[in-house]
């Protein structure tokens, strides 16, 4: 491999301890090791159960890891997530690392295009430019125009996705996490997402994903890393 | 393995903090920085002397051990408590703002909505008439409250207008620190909503840093970069608010955060 990766993660655990359930431990991960290059996409694969989903929590921080590292490259400096301060977690989900989760979380009153373009302006875009590529979005990802100035707290599952979808790609993140990007869209919004992850890998973003979509998983993953739950990779 | 360098210095820097009650103890031996910017959030349940540690804090009241040390403007850091009374009071009065939970609190009931907001200006040196009636209209815009109010008693507005009140009678002299207690904690959810949307985009605009004490976890999710989490007086665990509420390691966070009902 030429490049050195945007993403490495080396000896990662964790398990979850639930005290309010008499202390019961969980094991989730343990010693995963994974590389992710510039303009690369790996897809995690496994059973439901397997660690996928809390695999990108732990990358985006909102896990913390028990063992490991979790070196992400950030203008320049090699940021460890699981070892990192709030403050520096903040910068990097700010400038480098992207992440569309399952389910938007709804902010009250805040209209659609607003919840989009916020991540472009946190990065320093005019109002009016964030504004711009906030409806590109949207209009790639056919969210009607007369929805666009509305709070999505109303809108369906698919919709909620694609706003969700447009406030991922709205900044060209170096890293992006997507978490099961197409799982509520019709054929025509998945090809788009197809495109903007093409688009995406162009550019030289790292793509880590869950993928149950074969057909989308086939035309975007350059490898599949293959997870088993706990109890079965001991 | 680096980590990133820490753009200036903290705004405040808090060692050590503990005040008692006689013998009870309100809070103990609280550390933490807190970072230009930053909204910083301290929820746990009543009693948990997250008030008490606000009110240590912004010098509404003396700890009994412990420093606070607030980088001013004109001097740099300085323990605020080792100031003279004056200028801690100067301090409070312009480069900080206190929200208080009850608006009736924080406002004074007996002159105009205008006059709320503008007697913070005068209290920084503003004389001139014409502009410090334009500042208060220009602030009760920014809250959301309609230009033709300014001469109304506070008395006849709702609570969620004089909770909004308060905040623009706060932020007119454009602190760089802000403290809140409940700020949604007297209102109707609906009222809440609004008030929360407000004042996140107030905190970003104007690159405020704030700590706010909540009992609420939605509050502290929609405005809190951090979380500090408090029992009996002490912080239990601390770190990124997402962190804390989605993946909580002490055993009473586990239980406040299993405690919220989803509707």
């Amino acid at each position: 491999m030429t490049a050195s990766p945007s993403l490495s993660l080396a000896g990662i655990g964790k398990q979850f301890t639930l005290h309010v359930q008499g202390g019961v431990v969980l094991p989730v991960l343990a010693g995963v090791a994974l590389d992710v290059a510039p303009g690369e996409c790996v897809a995690l694969h496994g059973p439901s159960g397997s660690g996928k989903s809390s695999l990108l929590r732990l990358v985006y921080g909102n896990y913390r890891a028990q063992a490991g590292s979790i070196a992400i490259r950030h203008r320049g400096q090699t940021i460890d997530v699981a070892a990192a301060s709030a403050q520096t977690i903040l910068k990097l989900r700010r400038y480098t690392l992207g992440y569309v989760s399952q389910f938007l979380r709804v902010i009250p009153r805040v209209p659609a295009i607003d919840v989009v373009a916020e991540p472009a302006r946190a990065v320093g875009m005019t109002a009016a430019e964030a504004e711009r590529r906030a409806e590109r979005l949207l209009s790639r990802l056919r969210i009607p125009e007369r929805l666009w100035s509305l709070p999505p707290a109303t809108f369906s599952g698919g919709e909620q996705q694609r706003i969700n979808l447009a406030r991922g790609f709205v900044v060209d993140y170096p890293v992006l996490l997507l978490d099961e990007p197409t799982a509520a869209l019709d054929a025509d919004n998945r090809r788009t997402v197809v495109s903007l992850i093409h688009e995406a890998k162009a550019r030289g973003t790292a793509l880590l994903g869950i993928f149950h979509d074969a057909e989308v998983r086939d035309q975007v993953a350059d490898r599949l890393f293959a997870m088993r739950p706990p109890s079965m990779a001991a | 393995m680096t980590t990133l360098a820490m753009t200036g210095r903290p705004l405040l820097q808090v060692e050590g903090l503990t005040h008692r009650y006689g013998s009870r103890i309100g809070c103990r031996d609280v550390t933490f920085d807190l970072w230009p910017g930053e909204v910083l959030g301290i929820v746990g349940e009543s009693g948990s002397g997250k008030t008490t540690l606000l009110k240590c804090l912004s010098a509404q009241m003396e700890p009994h051990a412990g420093h606070v040390v607030y980088d001013t403007r004109e001097d740099g850091p300085q323990d605020v408590f080792a100031l003279s009374e004056p200028r801690r009071r100067l301090l409070m009065r312009t480069d900080w703002g206190i929200v208080h939970q009850h608006p009736v609190e924080g406002l004074r009931m007996k002159v105009s909505a205008g006059a709320n907001v503008g007697e913070r200006l005068m209290a920084v040196g503003a004389r001139h008439y014409g502009e410090i009636r334009g500042a208060a209209l220009d602030w009760l815009g920014r809250v959301e409250i309609a230009r033709d109010r300014i001469d109304d008693m506070p008395r006849t507005f709702s609570g969620g207008m004089l909770q909004r009140l308060q905040i623009a009678r706060n932020l007119v002299s454009r602190p760089r620190l802000v403290f809140m207690d409940e700020p949604t904690g007297s209102l109707d959810v609906s009222v809440q909503a609004r008030l929360l949307d407000l004042l996140r985009g107030l905190v970003a605009d104007l690159g405020l840093s704030v700590i706010v004490v909540t009992h609420d976890l939605a509050v502290a999710r929609l405005l809190a970069h951090r979380l500090m989490v408090m029992r009996a007086g002490a912080v239990v665990e601390e770190g990124l608010t997402d962190q804390v509420l989605d993946d909580p390691q002490h055993p009473y966070t586990q239980l406040l955060v299993a405690s919220i009902l989803h509707p």
